[in-house]
C-alpha cells in the first residue's frame, strides 16, 4: 500500500508581521513550519503504516528551502519526501497548485490513498484537496475526524459535514482531508531527527514532470484567480472598560448594562 | 450577446429544508445582478417536494430544480458535483455562489476544477468593480489577519461565501419567477458509499443569542456546571476554547474558534480564556464581549467591551445570583 501525504510549508503565524500601510505580508519576518493540519494528515498515514504496513511519501510544492519541511516529515515517519520546485510554479493559485501536485503524484506512479490537511494557516482556502482529487479523477472525502478502517481496497471514515456526522466508505484510490481532531501528532524521536538530516530529497521541476504537466497549467499562467490587493485591517479594539477590584460594584454595573441592552428582560 | 449571464446561487438543502445561507446568498445575488443588469438564478438539487417557490419569494428570477427523491438525501459529493456541473455548463452563469458551509466547501472546489475556473474561498465581501464590471471577492486569509481582494480570470466567477455574513433576502409572496425542473444524473459504481449518519447531540452554537465560554481557567469537567448555569440564566448556550475540547471536557460542537465554530451572538462571555488569535477568530464579531480573567494582561481584554480581572470561581457564581435576583 502506498500513501501520499500533501504537506505545505507555511510561515509561523505567531511571528509573521503584516504591514498595514503597504498592505503586504512580511514573510521574512517569521520562520517557517509545516502547516499544522498537515502534521495530522501525516500522523494518520503513519498510523496506517504501523498497523498494516505501507510506504508513506510526503509531497510538498514550494521553494528549494521547503526541503526542510520534508526532512521533518521523514523524522515524523514518512519513508521519503519529494519536493516539487520550479520558478515556473511560482504564483500558483489553488487550481495551478492542485494541477501541479496532481502531476507530481502521477509521476510517483501507483498509489492507494492521498492525505491532505483540511486547510492551511496562510492561503487558508481549504480547496487544494478536492481539486487535486478532481485532477487525479479520484473521489474525495473532506473533514475526516476518524479512520475506522483502511486497507488496499477501501477506507471507512467518520466525517463531520452537512450539519451532521457521517460514516462513509470510499473505494481506493481516493483522497481524504483531515481535521485537527483526527489525532495528536507525535513529536519526532531524537534519533529519527538526526537520521532525517541526511535524507536526500529529490526536487522535481518542469522537466521531471513534463509528461504530466504543461507550462500553461501551472504558476501564474495556469492560475484562474488573482490577488489584486491585500488589506491589513486594524486589530479590533473595543472600549475595554476594565474592573479590577470591588467585584460587587463591578457586577452591579454590568447587570445594569445587561438590562440596558435588553439581554436580561426585567418586568 | 454575452456567452455567460446571470448570478447563480447553489441552494443547499438537507431533509428538504433549505439552509439559511442560501437566503443570504440570494440577498447578495440580487444586489450584484441588479448592478450588472442580469438575472438571479438558483440551482437546487433535491426531492420534488421542496417548494422552490420559496426561492422565488426570496428574489430568484429562475430556479433550476434538479429533482431526485433519493440521491440528494446524503452529503455525497460526487453525485452533487456531477449534477451541478451539468446545470452550470448548460446555463452558463457569469457569477456562481456557494455557501461556505462544510458541504459547500467540499463540493465547490470539485465543481471549479471540473470546469477549470477559479474559486475564491470563504468570502466575507462581494462587490462589482465599476470599471470592468467584474466581481471583486473579498476574503480573510492568513488566519484572519488580512483581507485579500481577489478577481477571477475565467468565467464563471465562482466563490464560496461565509454563513451569517450577509442579511437574508426579504420574503415577498407577490414575487414571480420561473421554476424549471431537470432530471438527475446518477453515478454508476459510485466509489463512495454513505453508510450512516451518526446523530450526535443536536446542538447548534452558531444561532445562539448568548454564548458563555470557558477556557483553561476551568479546572475540571464538573466545573462546567457553573458555566452552564450562567448560560441558562442568560438564555444562552455553552461554548469552549479548544484545549478543553481536546481534554474531553466537552464535545467539539461547543468549540469556538478558527478550527471550531464562528459565533456572532449579542453577548459573548469568555471565562478563563486567554484570547489567542485562533480563539478570537471565532468570536471577535460578537456584538458585546465580556471577559473574566485573573490575568490583567490577558489578550482577551484587548477585544472585550467589558473586562473583569478576577477568579472565575468567585465571579461566575456571584453573577448567577445577581442575574437571578434581577429577574426575580
Ligand atoms: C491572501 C491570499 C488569498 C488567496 N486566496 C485564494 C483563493 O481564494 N482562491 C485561490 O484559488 N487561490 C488563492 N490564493 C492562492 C493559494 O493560497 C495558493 O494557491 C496556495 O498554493 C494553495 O492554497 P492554500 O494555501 O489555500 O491551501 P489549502 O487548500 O488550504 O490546503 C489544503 C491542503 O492541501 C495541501 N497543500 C496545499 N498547498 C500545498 C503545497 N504547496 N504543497 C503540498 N501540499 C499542499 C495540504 O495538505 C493542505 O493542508 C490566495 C493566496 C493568498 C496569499
Ligand atoms: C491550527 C490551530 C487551530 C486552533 N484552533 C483553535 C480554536 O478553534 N479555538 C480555540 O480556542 N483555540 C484554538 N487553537 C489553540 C489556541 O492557539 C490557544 O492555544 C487556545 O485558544 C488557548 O485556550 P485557553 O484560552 O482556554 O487557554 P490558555 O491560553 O491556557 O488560557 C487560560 C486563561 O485562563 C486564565 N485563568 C486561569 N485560571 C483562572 C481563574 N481561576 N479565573 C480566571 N481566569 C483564569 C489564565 O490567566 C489564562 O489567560 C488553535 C491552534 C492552532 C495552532
Amino acid at each position: 500500500m502506498r500513501i501520499i501525504v500533501l504537506m505545505k510549508q507555511v510561515p509561523d503565524m505567531e511571528k509573521v508581521k503584516f504591514d498595514r500601510e503597504k498592505g503586504v505580508i512580511d514573510r521574512k519576518s517569521a520562520g517557517t513550519e509545516i502547516n499544522p493540519f498537515d502534521l495530522n494528515a501525516l500522523e494518520a498515514a503513519v498510523q496506517i503504516k504501523e498497523t498494516r504496513g505501507a510506504e508513506v511519501v510526503a509531497v510538498c510544492m514550494g521553494p528549494p528551502s521547503a526541503e526542510v519541511a520534508l526532512k521533518e516529515a521523514i523524522s515524523r515517519g514518512a519513508d521519503r519526501g519529494i519536493l516539487l520546485s520550479d520558478r515556473k510554479f511560482g504564483g500558483s493559485d489553488v487550481k495551478a497548485t492542485a494541477y501541479t501536485l496532481a502531476a507530481g503524484i502521477k509521476a510517483i506512479g501507483e498509489y492507494d490513498l492521498v492525505f491532505a490537511g483540511i486547510q492551511t494557516v496562510d492561503g487558508d482556502t481549504g480547496q487544494v484537496g478536492a481539486e487535486v482529487a478532481q485532477f487525479l479523477d479520484i473521489p474525495h472525502i473532506y473533514f475526516v475526524e476518524k479512520i475506522v478502517e483502511a486497507n488496499e481496497e477501501s477506507v471507512t471514515v467518520v466525517t463531520d459535514i452537512w450539519d451532521g456526522v457521517y460514516v462513509k466508505k470510499m473505494k481506493l484510490p481516493g483522497l481524504v482531508t483531515v481535521t485537527k481532531d483526527i489525532n495528536s501528532p507525535r513529536l519526532p524521536a531524537f534519533k529519527d531527527k538526526m537520521k532525517s538530516r541526511k535524507a536526500v530529497i529529490p526536487a522535481w521541476g518542469m522537466d521531471e514532470l513534463a509528461e504530466f504537466l504543461d507550462e500553461t497549467e501551472t504558476g501564474r499562467k495556469g492560475s484562474a484567480t488573482m490577488v489584486k490587493k491585500i488589506e491589513v485591517p486594524k486589530a479590533v479594539h473595543r472600549k475595554g472598560l476594565l474592573w479590577r477590584d470591588n467585584m460587587d460594584t463591578a457586577l452591579n454595573e454590568f447587570m445594569d448594562i445587561l438590562v440596558d441592552k435588553k439581554v436580561i428582560e426585567v418586568e | 450577446m454575452k456567452n455567460y449571464s446571470g448570478v447563480m446561487v447553489f441552494v443547499e438543502q438537507k431533509n428538504k429544508e433549505i439552509h439559511r445561507v442560501s437566503y443570504e446568498l440570494l440577498g447578495k445575488a440580487r444586489e450584484l445582478a441588479d448592478q450588472i443588469n442580469e438575472e438571479v438564478v438558483c440551482c437546487l438539487c433535491g426531492p420534488s417536494e421542496i417548494d422552490a417557490n420559496e426561492l422565488i419569494y426570496r428574489g430568484a428570477d429562475k430556479v433550476f430544480h434538479v429533482q431526485d427523491e433519493e440521491i440528494f438525501g446524503n452529503p455525497e459529493v460526487m453525485t452533487y458535483v456531477e449534477n451541478i456541473v451539468k446545470i452550470i455548463e448548460e446555463k452558463k452563469p457569469e457569477i456562481c455562489l456557494f455557501g461556505a458551509t462544510s458541504f459547500g466547501r467540499s463540493i465547490a472546489p470539485r465543481v471549479a476544477a471540473t470546469l477549470k475556473c477559479g474559486l475564491t474561498a470563504d468570502c466575507t465581501g462581494l462587490a462589482i468593480d465599476e470599471e470592468d464590471m467584474k466581481l471583486v471577492q473579498i476574503r480573510p486569509a492568513f488566519s484572519e489577519n488580512i483581507l485579500a481582494h481577489i478577481k477571477s480570470q475565467y468565467l464563471p466567477q465562482m466563490a464560496t461565501v461565509r454563513y451569517k455574513e450577509f442579511d437574508e433576502a426579504k420574503r415577498d409572496e407577490s414575487k414571480t419567477g420561473e421554476i424549471i425542473n431537470f432530471s438527475s444524473v446518477k453515478i454508476k459504481n459510485n466509489p463512495i458509499e454513505v453508510l450512516e449518519e451518526i446523530t450526535e447531540e443536536v446542538f447548534n452554537i452558531t444561532d445562539a443569542r448568548v454564548v458563555v465560554s470557558a477556557g483553561k481557567g476551568l479546572k475540571s469537567p464538573e466545573d462546567f456546571k457553573m458555566i452552564e448555569e450562567l448560560a441558562a440564566v442568560l438564555g444562552g448556550v455553552v461554548g469552549s476554547s479548544r484545549p478543553l475540547v481536546e481534554d474531553g471536557f466537552i464535545s467539539k460542537a461547543h468549540q469556538v474558534g478558527y478550527s471550531g465554530n464562528r459565533v456572532k451572538p449579542n453577548l459573548y462571555i469568555a471565562c478563563g480564556i486567554s484570547g489567542a488569535p485562533q480563539h478570537q477568530a471565532g468570536m471577535k464579531e460578537a456584538d458585546m464581549i465580556l471577559a473574566i480573567n485573573s490575568d490583567p494582561s490577558a489578550p482577551i481584554f484587548n477585544i472585550a467591551d467589558y473586562g473583569i480581572v478576577g477568579d472565575i470561581y468567585e465571579i461566575v457564581p456571584q453573577m448567577i445570583e445577581k442575574i437571578k435576583n434581577k429577574k426575580a
